[in-house]
């Protein structure tokens, strides 16, 4: 039998779980049911208990639990030194953090400050560059990067203000760094989840309609869940996409599409 | 069948980490209970699933007491 996934005993790198509502914890699952090592970076003390009552409930194991500001080149650097130093070579990096501050994510986009558009920008999309800029130097074997976007990068979503610019660099910089990182046979891909009630999606004030309106408008007629965009991660981080590089994967039930 | 306030307090108790003798209809999330701010986001979250509801962000800032909590869900189930 061929083994399709190739992720067993694979370091995978997760960042951004904040409780088990997050799109990263669906894709640790996915992670752990293919028998890869996980390893979790957390910013805050209040992520590091959830994740260790997450790991707990569930019976599983981290190969590694490291703190990460992504914020910080400094703790960033030091957070996937320490990884590499740890494990030896890293095989994949999934990055699921975002960040808006919650007066830029309401009223008009017009209104948005300088302060907190650079804000966003860096916590949801520079932090990609720099995370991959960390950890290739441990991509020895070659590798793959996924990040999460969403629709709100290309289309305009009433509320989304801020962050769908933030996302739109966030594709924008997946492509240039798929050159980048191709060199070294690492991917980089994105994918862009339909909506799915995350702590950081409550954050979003036209969040439940843009529920209803996938439920009602999307070829599926459903929203998707947190284990199909684990799932989808995994096989982006997987053997089954290595020709795959500097795409936007949608799992959104196929709202995309529609007119 | 469970009453709403034996739901809530129960959501509660999972959810914070209190001992069911703190869970008092005027115990405030955030004062007597120890929540952040994240932690009201997650509880009303919670709650959301537990009573198959949806609570919009403007309800959800009067809820900030236990006895708020069962009354807005008493209303809404009419």
């Amino acid at each position: 039998m061929r083994d399709l996934i190739q992720l067993k005993d694979k370091n995978i790198v997760v960042m951004g779980v904040a409780n088990e509502r997050s799109i990263a914890w669906g894709v640790a699952k996915s992670l752990f049911e293919v028998g890869a090592n996980v390893i979790f970076t957390y910013r805050k003390e209040r992520s590091l208990g959830k994740i260790e009552k997450l790991l707990k409930d569930n019976n599983l194991e981290a190969k590694l639990v490291v703190e990460c500001d992504v914020n910080s080149d400094d703790s960033i650097k030091s957070a996937f030194g320490q990884i590499g130093s740890e494990v030896g070579v890293i095989h994949g990096v999934v990055h699921s953090v975002a960040f808006a501050h919650a007066e830029d994510l309401k009223g008009d986009f017009l209104q948005t400050s300088r302060e907190g558009y650079a804000f966003a920008q860096d916590t949801s999309a520079y932090s990609l560059i720099a995370a991959a800029r960390e950890a290739t130097p441990f991509m020895t074997e070659g590798g793959s990067i996924v990040t999460m976007t969403y629709l709100g990068a290309e289309r305009v979503l009433e509320g989304y203000n801020v962050m769908g610019i933030a996302k739109a660099s966030l594709e924008a910089s997946v492509k240039y760094l798929a050159l980048d990182l191709g060199k070294n046979n690492v991917r980089i891909n994105a994918v862009s989840a339909g909506a799915i009630r995350t702590l950081a999606a409550k954050g979003i004030s036209s969040f439940n309609t843009i529920l209803h309106q996938i439920e009602e408008k999307a070829p599926l007629k459903r929203n998707v869940t947190q284990q199909e965009v684990g799932d989808m991660t995994v096989a982006l981080l997987s053997n089954l996409s290595s020709g795959v590089t500097g795409e936007v994967i949608f799992v959104d039930s196929g709202y995309n599409i529609m007119g | 069948m469970s009453t709403v306030l034996e739901r809530v307090t129960k959501v509660i108790i999972d959810r914070l980490g209190v001992d069911e003798n703190e869970v008092k209809l005027e115990a405030s999330f955030r004062e007597d209970l120890g929540a952040d701010s994240l932690d009201v986001v997650e509880l009303v979250m919670e709650l959301e699933d537990e009573f198959d509801m949806e609570i919009s962000d403007e309800d959800a800032e009067q809820i900030s007491t236990v006895g708020s909590a069962v009354k807005y869900i008493e209303s809404k189930q009419g």
